[in-house]
């Protein structure tokens, strides 16, 4: 019984979060690998993108909100993504014709374009926090659990709960989903496949009369959707507040170049191996401990192995590690 | 030709911004003309060691929070009083936690040395005794910390500082942002551009958190507060009748001439500073060393052809840029007289020293100066100028319209979009900035 109680704490604690937050972290370094694989660049911007495309989600919610409209219990926020999607697609496209086409013709440096993306970074953080005001807004609606800690205790006859939040299942659902389709998109349709095609070598891709403006439209058109659905899920999870995006960078960041930075099952597959070891690492094992060992042994100390103020480390620390032993990722990195 | 031109150019610059400056002093007050100008002289430190790093070299530190949160834990540790009763309660715990940690981290590297051909089995070896000595270290400076912090937490709570007189923390400032850097050179530098960015953006927010989370060591986030001045209190001059003769004679208040008098002392200090780092890395710039870094810049390949170790000269350029951060970092937390480490935001203390040196002209340290002041002055009128145009847009609008009140209210978020603005623009119609850099 004591084992049964314990593995379900580590699930209700670890596993659960850990996979919310890994789908979340996959989706984000999604979109930074898109960007580098066909841009070259380290998008400093992206964070901001995903913040940009869960703002406008929240603002059709409120719309719609104040419409009536609901699809209870699923939030509402999910009817208005499809909108979020749009604008952010519109504005993505917007600056990439102002501001990276511009160097993408001269063929300057990748320094350049990740400077320009700072730029683009303070700019939108700025609007972002213009139009919605730099608070916390609540996103999630409807139906907040799909099991509680008390019913799973009740069906169960357990000591401890699992509980299972409606934001959290979406969050998996819809990473599944979008994954599935960009995988899909990459490896069965043509486009997809001259995507990968100039991701792997651009003189080749352009020599065989690949439309680069093309790719390029697609990779951003691609990354405004998988950041606006990250965005939007991270908000739905947590709570959406413009200044998390910007710490969310070195995670995600992390996540891409452990899983081979420009290659897509590295980002998901990295997503998960931050996402897992931050919160094994950070989770206080006091509880788990005293179910499998006999009372005598127990001790005060919390056990646990970092303080969670230090998340950030852990994905310092595997970053750091992998750029020194296997600077090109766990997959092979540089190319779709 | 060229040099007349420029320097003709910098002069007009420079006379703009202090018209500026002295325009702020008339219509709104003296007292915040010289609040803004010892920030810019702040700031233009900060621009010099940026532009050390990427005007001479080509190396994109995001890291620049770390090194100035660093030069403000040296005005901590420096200045404020030692704490009697921590020390006697958790010292000896946290000097033997130290120790450990070196022996460790010494073993390491001993078995990194010795087991050059094993390289797979090394790393698993070094991992385990990391992780053990981890657990060791913490189980000895856990309980220190823990009677660290409750000593009288309400106001100590922490092991104090050495309780030496501010100004050389400035120096110890730099000290403490070079060895961080040269850790983070060790690992990144030889990485492609994005990597050395991605890992100088991780590196400074744990040194941030860290300050942040050790009580025993900065107070965390309670703040250290009263850190003593290096220059005389407004309240003492008020006191004393010479100063008060001077104010009569010049028909200001005493109230505000103390404040103006106390301000210009760090205004001396801090143009010494400047004057002195601009000099020493004008020198730099124009030795052969200088003519190395900017061939090393240009082409690294041949660079490496003519035989020069580029991964050392980096690393050099690289440690000599982040301590004239931690300098700046070390006067910033002067003139505050606290360390508030929840003040350190990467968009404020990383990304806007970026903007002054692309902005005022990469390669140029005149150029990284007036870029320091332009921006510093834009990013502390900005809500001004945000309030007035908002109130302009909105002067139309009735009252009570809730889109008024919105706008009004959001008029300060104006700073970041200007910075964005200026930063994409000059990038894309001036990208050698305002001041170019000399072709010599």
């Amino acid at each position: 019984m004591d084992i049964l109680n314990s593995l379900v704490l580590l699930a209700n604690y670890i596993f659960v979060p850990g996979l919310t937050y890994g789908c979340q972290l996959a989706l984000g370094a999604l979109g930074i690998t898109l960007v580098y694989g066909i841009l070259r660049f380290s998008n400093f911007a992206h964070g901001e993108t995903m913040s940009f495309g869960a703002m406008f989600s929240i603002l059709f919610m409120w719309l719609f909100q104040s419409w009536g409209i609901s699809i209870a219990p699923l939030p509402t926020v999910l009817i208005a993504l499809p909108f979020g999607i749009l604008c952010t697609i519109a504005w993505v496209l917007f600056c990439d014709k102002a501001i990276y086409k511009f160097y993408r013709t001269k063929k300057a440096p990748p320094v350049i374009f990740l400077i320009a993306s700072t730029g683009l970074m303070f700019l939108m953080a700025g609007v972002i926090r213009f139009i919605i005001g730099p608070r916390d807004q609540t996103v999630s609606d409807g139906a907040r659990f799909i099991m509680r800690a008390r019913e799973f205790k009740e069906m169960t006859g357990l000591d401890e709960g699992l509980a299972i939040k409606t934001s959290q299942a979406i969050t998996v659902i819809a990473t599944i989903i979008i994954v599935t389709l960009l995988f899909w998109f990459l490896n069965k349709t043509l486009t997809g496949k001259s995507m990968r095609a100039y991701s792997d070598n651009e003189d080749l891709a352009l020599l065989s009369g690949i439309n680069p403006d093309r790719v390029v439209m697609y990779a951003w058109v691609i990354t405004a959707i998988i950041a606006t659905v990250a965005g939007t899920l991270y908000g739905l999870d947590k709570s959406y507040k413009p200044f998390t995006f910007l710490q969310l960078l070195l995670p995600i960041f992390a996540a891409a170049i452990v899983g081979g930075i420009g290659n897509p099952l590295g980002a998901v597959v990295g997503g998960f191996v931050i996402a897992f070891s931050e919160i094994t690492v950070t989770y206080a094992y006091k509880k788990f401990y005293a179910y499998l060992t006999p009372e005598s042994w127990h001790s005060d100390g919390l056990l646990q192995l970092l303080s969670t103020d230090y998340k950030f480390a852990v994905s310092f620390v595997i970053l750091v590690v992998v750029l020194l032993i296997k600077p090109t990722g766990i997959f092979k990195g540089q190319s779709l | 030709m060229m040099d007349t031109l420029s320097s003709n150019r910098s002069v007009i610059l420079f006379s703009i911004m202090g018209l500026l400056l002295v325009s702020v002093g008339i219509y709104q007050s003296w007292s915040l003309a010289l609040t803004i100008l010892n920030f810019c002289l702040i700031s233009a430190v900060m621009s010099l060691g940026v532009n050390i790093q990427w005007g001479f070299a080509g190396l994109f530190n995001a890291g620049v929070m770390g090194s100035a949160a660093l030069g403000g834990v040296a005005a901590v540790l420096i200045s404020s009083q030692p704490v009697p009763e921590a020390i006697a309660a958790g010292g000896g715990g946290i000097l033997a936690g130290i120790a450990t940690l070196i022996v460790i981290i010494a073993i390491c590297y001993f078995v990194f040395k010795k087991m050059r051909d094993h390289r797979d089995l090394s790393y698993m070896i070094i991992g385990i005794i990391a992780f053990i000595g981890y657990l060791l270290v913490r189980s000895i400076f856990d309980p220190a910390t823990g009677a660290i912090e409750l000593v009288d937490a309400a106001r100590t709570g922490f092991l104090g500082g050495l309780g030496l007189p501010i100004i050389l923390s400035w120096f110890v400032g730099g000290l403490f942002a070079a060895a961080g850097a040269w850790v983070i050179g060790k690992i990144a530098l030889g990485l492609r551009s994005d990597y050395l960015a991605i890992a100088t953006l991780g590196i400074s927010e744990i040194i941030v958190a860290f300050l942040k989370n050790e009580d025993w060591l900065t107070r965390g986030v309670k703040n250290v507060t009263g850190l003593p001045r290096p220059v005389p209190y407004e309240v003492t001059l008020q006191k004393s009748p010479f100063y008060q003769g001077i104010a009569d004679s010049m028909g200001f208040t005493i109230i505000e001439f103390s404040s103006i008098f106390v301000k210009l002392c760090y205004t001396g200090l801090f143009l010494a500073v400047l004057i002195l780092v601009y000099v020493l890395s004008e020198k730099a710039l124009q030795s052969p060393w200088g003519r190395m870094m900017r061939a090393i810049r240009d082409n690294e390949i041949s660079a490496n052809a003519m035989g020069k170790n580029i991964k050392a000269r980096h690393l050099q350029v690289f440690v000599l840029g982040s301590a004239v951060v931690g300098i700046a970092g070390a006067m910033l937390t002067t003139i505050d007289g606290q360390f508030t480490p929840s003040s350190y935001q990467p968009l404020r203390f990383t990304f806007l020293i970026w903007v002054m040196v692309i902005v005022g002209g990469s390669g140029n340290n005149l150029g990284a100066i007036l870029g320091a002041f332009i921006v510093w002055f834009t990013w502390n009128q900005a809500p001004e100028i945000g309030n007035w145009l908002m109130g302009v847009v909105t002067s139309g609008m009735a009252e009570d319209s809730a889109l008024r009140i919105h706008l009004l209210a959001s008029a300060s978020q104006m700073r970041l979009i200007t910075m964005g603005l200026i930063l994409l623009l000059v990038l894309r119609f001036s990208p050698r900035g305002l001041i170019p850099e000399n072709n010599r």
